[in-house]
């Protein structure tokens, strides 16, 4: 009895962290402060376990205490001479496992029920290019501090460094992953968190280089603080709903730094997207939240800061458009409104084609682009107004902030550009700026439609954050 | 040879308008690089001026001064001296001096604020266009005896290069859109030494990115440095023809 009591008390040593951990897992999750309902199941199912400990200590009553006892969390240690597989299988659920600084030579790990793996000063986990390192098949994992590399390339089999499979509450914090083809992929899995891991590739061409963080048919899952760089895609998601994606930094991947389709309901703040091969992509999805993200330096002849394809219902404000081929691209777009926007120093700042509906430009800031907006029809669906214009020329006599006259932000040479792509060779020749001004004065060949009502004299000041 | 050069770049340095002609240079690209932090947006004001101004301005003066000489050139000619020497003595004095305006107007503010490959480009791009239009000058100088015709003529070719064939460009373009025209681009803009300047210069100012598939055509040409050894050789023959066929004429000339 007294041995058992002594475990008991030897196992409390561990456990508050565990249950305080969960209980701060609603915290986590509590994605109402972002505008977004999600479905409140992520509230732990532990909630109740600081009470639990508290009869214990209090009653000391027997069959509470074997009961509770086999409930109870070990932490094991694990150092680089162990064998890190046998260790993993026989660990019990709720089990901590506590990785030493050293390298394991390891693939193929499968975690099958709850664990909470943590590493101290970053051990290294080595794939050999061999397989995967982590499979995670149950719920409740985490896996923390973990240094992750080599890790080998499939045509077949997507491999990855962490993947997670069917399960839910999985918590993947603080890692680094290197030279895997896939870094951090979770598949048919809810409420995971992935938050600040450092995931870096090395690039190959782009089939065989996989993704940063790749989610697959998840739900309600946040990704938080991860940096991703040289992967084929920064963050990818597909049928991925009810998520938020914020604080992330995705640059230098060899395509886009973000890609998304059918992942409705998705919140993306504060993130920064630089240097990615073709910027980031957006297709075939409802209701999309980006603010406060930067876009930038996504410079090439197929670079867009963001492209949009059948995007509809969403909402882009308080980005920043910084030095791209194309700042905004949009296809297919409806019912979607862009407010408060910085477009600075982009080819083109948006480009819209004659097939999107119903979108609403307003309050958005254009300032030193070659060219504000290009469109390639004559019909324009899209709502632009009070919108501040680098070129505008207007006056404003009765001094209320707006000018007095429309400005069309489609040049004549842009449109003509549209129809005839070769003639971007006559680029800032002055019969160009000539006709441009002509055009201005007599409109005849831009589109009629495509006008600010209301240009604003001075650039939108927006409070920060 | 070089006695007479140096005759006419005194003279010339003596006037005041090539002095006034360098500090309006250098006033236009110092509040250029001042007015705006970013060197690269100061340096496509700059373009836009020496894509402009410097063309007119060199022949302009160029055609001034060749009709202001003239009687210079007659006293000359009396001596035994071949023509060809005098005339290229004075074609020297004239380019000489305009290029060392346009390096100290533009050349000195673009090294300080922009010392990289594109303001290298941008210089050499704008010393080989004073070099050329000085060069169309003196072969409208010679075509005529009449000042005002030649002072026509001379506009009337800055007009043609700086506006008319871009227009025209613009018009071949509409008319024969169908038809995959980049290569057909390549060459209409060595056809002009303001184009060609213009499209050097946004070429490494990494624009192409912009200009689609035209543009990967032009980058690919202008990016190798057999490329933009090319398109030099090419402004360079438009420095050289004009004098040369301008030369000849002078050559055979009744003064």
């Amino acid at each position: 009895m007294s041995v058992l009591f002594h475990s008991l008390l030897l196992d409390h040593r561990v456990s508050p962290s565990f249950t305080r951990s969960h209980k701060k897992y609603p915290q986590h999750f509590s994605v109402q402060s972002c505008g977004f309902k999600t479905p409140r199941k992520a509230v732990s199912e532990n909630g109740y376990a600081p009470a639990f400990s508290f009869l214990l200590f209090v009653c000391l009553n027997a069959t509470f205490f074997l009961t509770s006892f086999s409930a109870q969390a070990r932490t094991w240690k694990i150092s680089p001479t162990q064998n890190f597989k046998r260790a993993v299988e026989q660990a019990l659920p709720y089990d901590t496992l506590l990785i030493h600084k050293g390298l394991y030579r390891i693939n193929n790990i499968i975690i099958d029920k709850p664990l909470t793996l943590i590493g101290q000063n970053f051990p290294v986990l080595d794939g050999q290019f061999k397989n995967e390192i982590f499979t995670i098949t149950a719920n409740d994992v985490t896996i923390q501090g973990l240094h992750f590399e080599n890790v080998g390339m499939t045509s077949m089999i997507d491999w990855a460094a962490i993947k997670v499979l069917e399960s839910r509450h999985v918590r993947i914090i603080g890692n680094r992953v290197r030279n895997s083809y896939f870094g951090i992929y979770l598949s048919a899995s809810d409420h995971c968190l992935v938050q600040e891991n450092d995931v870096r590739g090395n690039p190959k061409e782009e089939q065989n280089t996989g993704n940063g963080i790749h989610a697959w048919k998840c739900d309600s899952i946040r990704v938080e603080n991860n940096r991703v760089a040289g992967h084929r895609d920064g963050i990818y998601f597909e049928f991925v709903t009810n998520s938020i994606i914020q604080r992330n930094f995705s640059h230098q991947n060899i395509r886009y730094g973000l890609h998304f389709m059918f992942s409705h309901k998705n919140g993306y703040f504060y993130n920064t997207f630089r240097q990615n091969g073709a910027g980031v992509a957006v297709m075939y999805t409802k209701f999309v939240t980006m603010k406060h993200n930067i876009f930038e330096q996504n410079w090439g002849g197929a670079a867009y800061g963001l492209l949009l394809k059948d995007i509809s219902d969403s909402h882009i404000e308080q980005n920043t458009f910084n030095i791209n081929t194309i700042g905004v691209y949009m296809e297919g777009c409806s019912r979607s409104v862009f407010s408060h926007n910085q477009f600075i120093k982009n080819g083109y700042a948006i480009r819209v084609q004659a097939n999107c509906d119903d979108n609403t430009l307003v309050y958005n800031n254009f300032k030193g682009n070659t060219f504000d907006v290009a469109t390639n029809g004559n019909v324009v669906l899209t709502k632009v107004a009070h919108n501040y214009w680098d070129k505008y020329e207007g006056y404003d006599l009765n001094r209320d902030g707006i000018g007095d006259v429309p400005f069309r932000p489609v040049s004549l040479y842009a449109s003509v550009i549209e129809r005839i792509p070769q003639a971007m060779m006559l680029l800032r020749s002055f019969t160009v700026t000539l006709l441009d001004r002509i055009e201005k004065i007599i409109p005849s060949i831009t589109p009629e439609s495509m006008k600010d009502e209301s240009p604003m004299m001075k650039p939108i000041v927006y409070r920060k954050k | 040879m070089n006695k007479v050069t140096k005759y006419v770049l005194y003279d010339i340095v003596r006037n005041r308008f090539v002095m006034g002609y360098t500090l309006l240079l250098a006033a236009v690209s110092f509040s250029f690089f001042g007015f705006d932090p970013d060197p690269n947006k100061g340096l496509l004001s700059l373009l836009n001026i020496i894509l402009m101004v410097v063309p007119l301005v060199s022949i302009i003066f160029s055609t001034i001064h060749f009709y202001n000489s003239y009687e210079f050139i007659e006293l000359l000619s009396a001596q035994p001296l071949s023509r060809k020497s005098i005339f290229l003595s004075e074609y020297i004095g004239v380019a000489a001096s305009l290029s060392l305006a346009f390096l100290v107007g533009v050349g000195i503010p673009t090294m300080l604020f922009e010392g990289t490959e594109r303001g290298i480009v941008l210089i050499i791009s704008g010393l080989l266009l004073t070099l050329s239009f000085v060069s169309l000058a003196f072969l409208a100088a010679v075509i005529t005896r009449d000042k005002a015709k030649g002072m026509g003529l001379s506009l009337v070719i800055w007009f043609y290069f700086a506006l008319v064939y871009d227009g025209l460009v613009l018009g071949i373009l509409f008319s024969f859109s169908d038809y995959p025209l980049e290569k057909v681009m390549l060459f209409l803009t060595a056809l002009n030494p303001t184009d060609l300047a213009r499209i050097m210069v946004l070429m490494k100012m990494d624009i192409s990115a912009l200009m689609g598939f035209t543009g990967a055509v032009f980058q690919d040409f202008f990016s190798t440095n057999y490329g933009l050894i090319i398109a030099l050789s090419v402004l360079m023959v438009w420095v050289v023809w004009p004098v040369a066929l301008a030369t000849r004429i002078f050559n055979k000339k009744d003064l």
